[in-house]
């Protein structure tokens, strides 16, 4: 196949092979980085909590009738008791909050109790010693904190642990070049030996600006005795459904001073998870969705001219048959043109698609498009073309060659 | 002659019923997708009090100096939020025209009909100026005087919804409240003021929030009955007293702070004070650093803070691009269209029909296009902006609405860019000579 005289025929349609490759250019740009905020998002998505997520269910209670401190102690021990024999609970424990919950307290680590020159900043998670057993967490060394040690904080009081347990990776960064067990850190006014260090243990955000330290978590020996507190309760394998049941009826039994939401008060996990991540699974739909219709539409765009072409050429096709040329001749000429004018258009397409990632890059802080979404890009909109150009181009080739001696 | 065009114009179309089909569809979707994408993003990006944003203005003092940053991604901005001492200190000072600290509250309420059970209900703690500052609209009565603010008066506004449960919806002033156990008097009763985003605070709301605005009370009066702040509390050191007490002490920043401040002339006199108010703080050996101070206005603040959530943009910017993409091809199959019809062009040329008429002739057709791709874009943006809670976050999604302006945008948008994807093709169409075409035929 020469491809002079492709070029030669496509000189007399400037603009209809000018609007083609803008539309493909046009459709590699904003498809590609779709696509990388969608491959982001889902990536995002998958990023493990370190914790067993299977059978955990998480309980909102907050006190009625503003109880003191004391008061909130043993209601909070009556309570941890009561799910405790809850037939299916297997173990139980009460905290400020948990991996993807959005919401807890952050706080800065250092080596030293001046807090403007901590060296990370950390999630702190009230814990107690079922902590580790109830969220499936897996110690790598050290230990787990003893029943004596889990200390009582009044509702704004201040933590100052001796003891906590950390995730590798805050240890990682607190200790790069030696072991931190045993070693002190400060996340108040005076030291926390490190007891235990845990694998892995998410904070509780899934927000970008604090995916820095999205696996730096502390552990903190305490029941804090506040009149909002969540309970996490791990289920026997294959009871959860059952605790979910019953876990509100028989708290409400035990005392009916307490608010737990009737909509988002008793929560599986695979719940939480959902709401954690509904935005980002929401955009990774909106982008794929506006994939799937631009490349729709520019298939049915490429049809359409083709289309047009076939039909204006009907006379000349048939020159070209009658002078000899088979339907292979044919076909593999609209083919040739198509991939001429796609080839063109991903060319100007690749540009422009870095070119957008590079601003959604200055404006938004996106990451660098990988050159495999733009090679991938390109490979999927040369196919699109000739996929699209195909149909026309067999009408085409059926043109017979006695279509040369009609008039149009 | 116009009736003539569109009765030509509709032949046209019919005659090839899948190409305009097609044409139809990829505008409505085009329109569809960048008009939802739009009206979200309008309704997260406005100016939430247009007469008066570029007067408001947010002090910020940096108390914490360079080491309170971690990181220089923030432009080396100081904290954004006020520790007690120096909201204090500037309330005293009282250099704006209107000023107010404030902070966020989440007290529990006991409603006067004894069957109902307590219910908890949001606010701030505000000063007198707050209501003046902000031009918040009242259904009965009014906010509090500047006595009520120094002699810590309990008194309270509340908002229309909270009056509605509480009390039907009648004029409530004088009534009293009790609010964590206290007798309040209720002195005024918004009408339905909740502002998007909560612009006066966005350091404790996030700008964007479903939490609701129900009561607003003198702040030294919650300072001194010690009501805890329901917002965020940012520590650059452990406060060295437990307690509420012991964070108004500390230098933890937890209070918004807004100052209105109506020509150049006041806001270059209150940078000076600011300045001179960190220098003298200085001089007394509080800091050791530079002066980094700003005083932005209402605009440059919630741009500052990211009030603006950045999938709204990104999501913007790719709709608007599907919708030039959705465009140009439509350009494309509007020329193929006309190209095909140069014979005709040919005979009317010939007949004598001038170039213009050409142009009228073929841009209403493509009008026709756009108009009816842009109504059933309409039907497509009023199916986005109802299925948009299920992609983009509820407090977001549930602001976006269809209303008359947007209506208008959307057809407008669709007939005027069908009507510029037509032109080419048009002046394509008008530019064959007729001899030639009757020539070949």
């Amino acid at each position: 196949m020469q491809i002079g005289p492709v070029l030669a025929a496509l000189r007399h349609h400037k603009a209809g092979t000018l609007l083609i490759a803008v539309q493909i250019a046009l459709t590699l740009a904003i498809v590609c980085n779709a696509l990388f905020i969608v491959h982001a998002r889902l990536a995002r998505l998958s990023q493990p909590t370190g914790i067993d997520e299977s059978s955990l269910l998480v309980i909102g209670n907050e006190w009625a009738g503003k109880p003191n401190a004391d008061q909130m102690a043993s209601l909070m021990a009556a309570d941890l008791d009561t799910l405790r024999r809850v037939p299916g609970v297997a173990n139980v424990y009460a905290t400020n909050s948990f991996p993807l919950s959005n919401g807890g307290s952050a706080m800065g680590v250092g080596h030293s109790p001046d807090k403007l020159k901590y060296v990370t900043s950390a999630a702190a998670y009230y814990a107690d010693e079922n902590t580790l057993s109830t969220l499936g967490l897996k110690l790598v060394a050290g230990r787990n904190f003893n029943a004596n040690e889990i200390g009582l904080l009044d509702g704004k009081a201040y933590v100052h642990p001796a003891v906590v347990i950390l995730t590798r990776a805050l240890a990682m960064q607190m200790f790069p070049h030696e072991p931190a067990l045993g070693k002190p850190v400060y996340i108040s006014a005076s030291p926390s030996i490190v007891i235990g260090i845990v694998d892995r243990l998410r904070t509780p955000w899934v927000d970008n600006s604090m995916a820095k330290w999205a696996d730096s978590s502390v552990l903190v020996p305490y029941r804090r005795l506040t009149p909002v507190t969540q309970y996490v309760v791990r289920a026997q394998p294959g009871r959860l459904g059952d605790v979910r049941d019953h876990v509100r009826a028989a708290l409400y039994a035990a005392n009916r001073m307490r608010v737990i939401s009737a909509k988002d008060g008793v929560r599986t996990f695979a719940q939480v998870r959902e709401a954690a991540y509904r935005d980002d699974r929401g955009m990774a739909i909106l982008m794929s969705g506006i994939s799937v219709v631009l490349l729709l539409v520019t298939g049915a765009g490429i049809v359409g001219l083709s289309s047009f072409w076939v039909g204006q050429r009907r006379k000349q096709i048939g020159v070209r048959r009658a002078l000899g040329a088979t339907r292979h001749d044919i076909l593999r000429y609209f083919l040739t043109e198509n991939l001429l004018i796609a080839a063109a258009g991903v060319a100007i397409g690749g540009v422009l698609a870095i070119g957008l990632n590079l601003w959604l890059m200055r404006q938004f802080e996106m990451d660098r498009l990988g050159i495999g979404y733009v090679l991938g890009g390109v490979a999927a909109l040369l196919l699109l073309g000739q996929g699209a150009v195909l149909a026309p181009a067999l009408r085409a080739s059926r043109v017979p060659p006695v279509e040369a001696t009609r008039s149009v | 002659m116009l009736g003539y065009y569109l009765d030509l114009a509709i032949r046209s179309l019919k005659r090839s019923p899948g190409l305009t089909l097609l044409m139809i569809l990829i505008v409505a979707f085009g329109v569809g997708a960048s008009m939802t994408s739009y009206s979200v993003f309008r309704a997260v990006s406005g100016d939430p009090i247009p007469w008066k944003s570029s007067r408001l203005f947010v002090p910020q003092i940096d108390i914490w100096g360079p080491k309170g940053r971690l990181d220089a991604s923030n432009n080396n901005d100081p904290p954004d939020a006020m520790d007690y001492l120096d909201a204090a200190a500037l309330m005293r000072d009282h250099r704006g025209k209107y000023q107010s600290a404030m902070y966020r509250v989440s007290p529990s309420i006991v409603p006067p009909d004894p069957h109902m059970h307590p219910i908890n209900v949001g606010g701030h703690a505000v000063y007198s100026e707050f209501f003046a500052m902000l031009d918040v609209p009242f259904k009965f009565g009014s906010g509090w005087g500047a006595d009520s603010d120094a002699q810590r008066a309990a008194v309270v506004v509340i908002n229309a919804k909270l009056n509605q449960k509480l009390f039907g919806g009648g004029n409530s002033v004088g009534k009293t409240l009790d609010i964590d156990g206290k007798d309040y008097r209720i002195v005024g009763v918004l009408d339905n003021w909740t502002p998007k985003p909560v612009y006066y605070d966005v350091v404790n709301t996030g700008g964007f929030t479903t939490d609701q605005e129900d009561v607003f009370l003198p702040f030294t009066r919650a300072i001194d009955v010690g009501m805890p702040n329901d917002g965020n509390t940012n520590c650059a050191e452990v406060p060295k007293t437990p307690g509420f007490v012991g964070l108004q002490q500390s230098p933890c920043v937890w209070i918004s702070y807004m100052v209105e401040l109506d020509d150049k002339a006041a806001v270059s006199a209150y940078k000076n004070y600011l300045d001179g108010y960190f220098n003298d703080q200085k001089a007394s050996g509080r800091f050791n650093w530079p002066l980094n101070n700003r005083l932005r206005d209402l605009p440059a603040w919630l741009a500052s803070e990211h009030v603006v959530p950045s999938d709204t943009k990104v999501s913007l910017v790719v709709a608007l691009g599907l919708l030039v993409a959705c465009l140009v091809n439509t350009a494309g199959l509007l020329l193929a269209k006309f190209l095909r019809r140069s014979a005709e062009i040919g005979v009317r040329r010939a007949l004598g029909a001038p170039r213009m008429a050409i142009y009228t002739q073929f841009l209403i057709e493509a009008g026709m296009v756009g108009f009816t791709g842009g109504l059933l874009g309409l039907l497509l943006t009023w199916v986005g902006i109802h299925g948009i809670g299920w992609v983009l976050p509820k407090e977001i999604a549930s602001l976006a609405r269809v209303d008359l302006g947007l209506l208008a945008l959307t057809l407008l948008v669709a007939v005027a860019a069908t009507m510029l994807a037509g032109l080419y093709p048009t002046f394509r169409a008008s530019r064959v000579q007729p001899a030639l075409q009757l020539k070949t035929n």
